[in-house]
């Protein structure tokens, strides 16, 4: 019998009618968004929805440096100092410390200096810090005690651990108050050789006995069987100094005020090493249970969920220490809504979850169904989101308005650059030669060009390493780099005129200074061709490419891309082997030193494996560098910094290219947000009224019925021919 | 039989070894140690200091193949390939670059890419072969043709396409479904509908022409034209006797790809937030942890064996006439 011809033949007609009522009826009997991502129980709760891109490789303070990595560990260690939210420029303020220390200066017979001492009499600078007293750990099992006050999770082996896979199975929980030494445990462990603290090599110059205590456990480590524990409390560290329970002192070699902001940085949070030792026992790795992977701190949050492939849960730590949103910002900031909360205890959400979204796509239109409360701005959909004027200034399309969607926009406290070798013997020297000729090439590249076609305007046209917001940025005339722009007057303009990139002809000028007419040796006739080694060279980079070549054509100069992978540029930058290069650089900290130390001498990259990657060695900017990193600012300091500004736009090392600016929307539900380009601690400023974005979401999200319905009767108007065909077919 | 799957196992050690051996080459070839330990210490104030004591800890510090500073065999075993492979061979995959456990994090992804590949797998087979039979039943026929064509034009599609559609469609315009996402046990159902559906649609264009083209030529037999005269229906036809004779062809292609479902689809995981293993090697090799690349090269090349073992003892199930003695 054909199977066409089965016995269900006679209700064939009603079964796919009655699956199909069924279905629409059941359909019709849910409410709510079908597409919701999150669990029912999560609805109307004080939760703020994200995502991230990419995985943190380390939530270890001692370890986590880059951006993916703080995005958590800001939120759950706290260092003595932190940055004021509200405040520009930003402003130091104590975290968990009683006050922002003043450093005291040593001479060499250990004798106190004067606070203005030049830094050539100061040996030693010591900075005491003393706690807040009554700030707790979040509840962890490395702090639970039994009834006579043992831990009980000091002595596990793998047979204790079979059943623990996360931090949350252990059944008991402590916590116990802050002190000094887990702030200098912490120090210590920036020491100890399996931990790799991307500081250790600068610390080790500053802090005074570190470099030997890194000596000393390398050399104790080699005893030690795998996996075995170095109790650092049996070290001595004389740069870390104990002077209470609650006060303890760190002494630096010289002069170097940079360090305070070093201190508003996770690598010097508190690890208790209890924790360490918790984390050290028999088995712990095997499960993950390390403290890279389980942090502990004082902080707001706390992580609850850690699974760095799908979704991470900060949630309140409920010792908190009671800090209170702050009541005072910069002008504006109260028009804006950002003191409404002045004085409430923070953190404002109850919990924080990331989900990873590794495409834009549905990163984009989960923001725009609602299930995101904030996003970046892709390049693929920045025209859907912001409208560019014809002065630049961004504001957001009516889709976005309609939603009630909110705009925040700011500067990056980055730099980026194309930076020229000097160590090469056609684009470097300090010759007039070579001056000129990197001159040429900056006014060639238009940047300003560059930032409207591939950047949709999000940058801001460099004329020195500092970005705005640093110490020694200024708007304005003033601040234009003269060797590449022209200050034209324009009364209409808020400042008074704006800076004109100077002409091609200019350029070419410059070019046949330096020796090159037309682009061709004078001598020799032979073109000038330049090499640019970049790791871009896929397709989504030719046309930034073809662009490059262009603006190098404009001189007659003839550019060769010569990409290469990472691992080759890398290796190529290190030996000085690059004629120039593309690179950026984020602050660690706001201000000018972090960014004039990529052209100091001493970091000459092919001399000394330092951050000066174009091997830029000026002996009167090394001088001033070395005066203007030790001082405080004012306005002696804003005069070194422009003499040295004026030497680099001389010298141009580098292409200035541009600063980044970053488009940030979030949703009417969202409020408190403001940039913050250091620090990253925001999560506990920012506040959520959950009952707006339920009502928001459910208005958004309602499920369209009806094209499932046509979908199911088109598909039935191919099958039901398919079928009598085949009945017909049948014998 | 017995002696059969001895052999084979044991043809498998070599190919393990080769295919380490050229994993490991491959990988030295591209990176260096010191490659590997500035991307696993980044790129900011790193000192040659600490490359140098992130390669002595982790063993990156010895010679590739062959030691000749060490006496006997040390000459072989102190060296960064024996001590990078021997242990895999016990299943012992140790940890990442970055210090977690491997066998974890395969252990934890490997449910979501089951989750999402299987049911992917079984509704895509079931549909196709479906499809494909009813086209071939129909050969001839303008409904024929336009499948065919319908195919062709299924196949030049990308498979971007339909999972930027599917979810432009379902997830944004009809709000039926989450966009992305992932949950555990049942409630997992809702995340999976989409991309499970996408999978299925973006192989059927490629996969029913392959199978009609399979049936189509079985059917021009003369057992069938024998079936036929004997009086039996042509869906007894179709099921009974075509299907089972053009199987072999069939599980050639399907059965060598079941234990590879394990290792997750990089696309469809990638695109719809599934936290599988799909991503986990191409992450790995990015980020140029040589401890997971081989690990999952490793575990690639097993299944592949075993999924080709597999596919030799279906035919015995399918074909009476194979032996393996």
């Amino acid at each position: 019998m054909s199977l066409f011809r089965f016995p269900c033949r006679a209700s064939r007609p009603r079964l796919p009618g009655m699956l199909l009522a069924a279905l629409l009826l059941s359909l019709a009997a849910c409410d709510g968004e079908w597409n919701n991502p999150y669990p029912a129980d999560q609805s109307g709760r004080n939760i703020l929805y994200t995502a991230f891109t990419d995985r943190p490789k380390h939530l270890d303070p001692v370890q986590s440096y880059t951006e993916d990595e703080i995005t958590f560990t800001a939120q759950i260690y706290e260092p003595p100092l932190q940055y004021h939210y509200l405040k520009r420029p930003y402003a130091l303020i104590p975290a968990t410390v009683e006050a922002v220390p003043e450093p005291r200066y040593l001479d060499a017979a250990g004798r106190p200096l004067a606070a203005d001492a030049p830094a050539e009499q100061v040996a030693q600078s010591v900075y005491e810090l003393r706690l807040k007293p009554g700030i707790r750990f979040q509840p962890h099992p490395a702090f639970a005690v039994d009834a006579a006050g043992n831990p009980r999770y000091d002595r596990l082996d793998r047979a204790a651990l079979a059943g623990i896979n996360g931090i949350a199975d252990f059944a008991h929980t402590g916590t116990r108050e802050l002190t000094a030494d887990d702030y200098i445990y912490e120090i210590k462990r920036l020491a100890h050789p399996h931990l790799h603290s991307p500081i250790f090599g600068m610390m080790s110059e500053l802090i005074v006995g570190l470099k030997d205590l890194g000596a000393r456990l390398q050399e104790d480590a080699k005893a030690l069987p795998p996996g075995g524990w170095l109790d650092l409390d049996r070290y001595d560290l004389p740069g870390a100094e104990k002077v209470d329970a609650h006060t303890w002192r760190i002494h630096i070699k010289g002069k170097y005020p940079q360090f305070a902001y070093w201190l508003a940085m996770p690598f010097f949070a508190p690890v208790p090493r209890e924790v360490d030792r918790f984390y050290s026992q028999p088995g712990m790795a095997e499960k993950n249970l390390i403290l890279d992977w389980w942090p502990v701190g004082t902080g707001p949050f706390m992580l609850s969920e850690n699974d760095p492939n799908r979704r991470m849960v900060l949630s309140r730590n409920p010792n908190f220490r009671g800090e209170t949103y702050p009541c005072e910002g910069e002008a504006g900031d109260r028009q804006a809504g950002l003191l409404a909360d002045c004085g409430k205890v923070l953190p404002l959400i109850d919990q924080a979850v990331f989900t990873r979204e590794k495409e834009s796509i549905p990163y984009w239109n989960k923001f725009l169904q609602g299930y995101y409360d904030a996003s970046g701005i892709a390049s693929d959909n920045f025209d859907q989101a912001v409208r560019l004027g014809g002065s630049g200034e961004a504001t957001l399309t009516d889709e976005m308005r309609a939603q009630g969607i909110r705009l925040l926009a700011g500067v990056r406290a980055s730099t980026f650059y194309m930076g020229f070798n000097l160590r090469d013997p056609v684009v470097g020297g300090l010759t007039d030669a070579g001056r000129k000729l990197r001159q040429a090439v900056s006014i060639a590249i238009d940047q300003e060009e560059f930032i409207s076609i591939f950047l949709n305007g999000r940058g801001v046209p460099a004329m020195g390493p500092l970005p705005p917001g640093i110490f020694g940025y200024e708007d304005g005339k003033a601040g234009i780099n003269p060797r590449v722009y022209d200050w034209v007057a324009d009364p209409a303009k808020p400042e008074g005129g704006e800076a004109r990139r100077k002409s091609v002809t200019e350029a070419k000028r410059l070019l046949a200074e330096a020796g090159w007419p037309n682009g061709r040796n004078a001598k020799t006739g032979e073109p000038l061709v330049l090499n640019l080694d970049t790791t871009s060279g896929g397709m989504g980079d030719k046309a930034r490419l073809d662009w490059l070549t262009r603006q190098f054509a404009k001189i007659d100069v003839q550019l060769v891309i010569r990409s290469t992978d990472f691992n080759r540029f890398q290796d190529k930058v290190l030996r000085g082997a690059v004629q120039m290069y593309f690179l950026g650089w984020n602050a660690d900290y706001p201000d000018p030193e972090n960014f004039f130390f990529l052209l100091h001498g001493k970091e000459a990259k092919a001399v000394s494996q330092g951050e000066n990657a174009s091997n830029y060695i000026n002996p009167e900017f090394d001088r001033l560098f070395e005066r203007m990193k030790n001082m405080e600012n004012t306005p002696e300091r804003l005069a070194i910094i422009r003499r040295m500004l004026a030497i680099l736009q001389d010298d141009a090392p580098w292409v200035f290219s541009f600063y980044p600016k970053s488009y940030t929307l979030s949703h009417a539900w969202l409020s408190n947000r403001k940039p913050m380009e250091v620090g990253n601690n925001a999560l506990k400023y920012q506040r959520i009224d959950p009952v707006l974005r339920e009502r928001r979401r459910a208005e958004w999200n309602r499920p369209v019925l009806w094209p499932l319905l046509v979908g199911i009767l088109l598909v039935a108007a191919l099958v039901v021919p398919a079928l009598r065909q085949a009945r017909r077919r049948a014998p | 039989m017995f002696a059969y799957l001895v052999r084979r196992l044991a043809y498998a050690v070599p190919i393990l070894l080769g295919v380490n051996l050229l994993t490991f080459a491959l990988f030295f070839v591209v990176n260096t140690p010191d490659d590997m330990a500035r991307m696993q210490l980044g790129v900011k104030r790193v000192t040659a200091e600490a490359i140098a004591k992130w390669k002595a800890e982790r063993g990156y510090d010895k010679p590739l193949f062959f030691n000749g500073a060490a006496d006997g065999t040390a000459k072989l075993t102190d060296t960064i390939f024996y001590a990078k492979s021997a242990r895999m061979f016990v299943g012992d995959f140790g940890a990442a670059e970055d210090g977690r456990d491997i066998a974890r994090e395969i252990a934890t992804r490997i449910g979501p890419s089951t989750a999402l590949a299987v049911p992917t797998f079984i509704v895509g087979l079931l549909v196709t072969v479906s499809a494909a039979l009813l086209l071939a039943f129909v050969r001839g026929t303008r409904l024929d043709f336009w499948g065919v064509v319908a195919c062709v034009a299924a196949m030049s599609v990308s498979g971007l396409f339909y999972i930027i559609f599917g979810q432009w469609l379902f997830s944004k315009a009809l709000r039926l479904v989450p966009i992305s996402g992932y949950a555990d046990g049942l409630s997992a159902f809702k995340f999976l509908v989409l991309p499970v559906a996408i999978g299925v649609v973006a192989g059927l264009g490629s996969s029913i022409r392959w199978y009609r083209t399979l049936f189509i030529e079985e059917i021009g037999k003369d057992y069938v034209r024998t079936a036929r005269a004997k009086g039996l229906g042509e869906g007894t036809v179709l099921f009974r006797h075509v299907l089972k004779n053009a199987m072999i062809p069939i599980l050639t292609g399907v059965v060598v790809v079941i234990p590879q479902l394990f290792l997750g689809s990089l696309l469809m995981e990638s695109f719809f937030g599934i936290p599988g293993l799909g991503s986990y090697t191409i992450d790995a090799i990015n980020a140029q942890d040589f401890s997971v690349v081989r690990a999952m090269v490793f575990i690639g090349s097993v299944l592949y064996i075993a999924g080709l073992i597999l596919t030799d003892l279906s035919y015995t199930l399918v074909d009476p006439r194979v032996r393996f003695d």
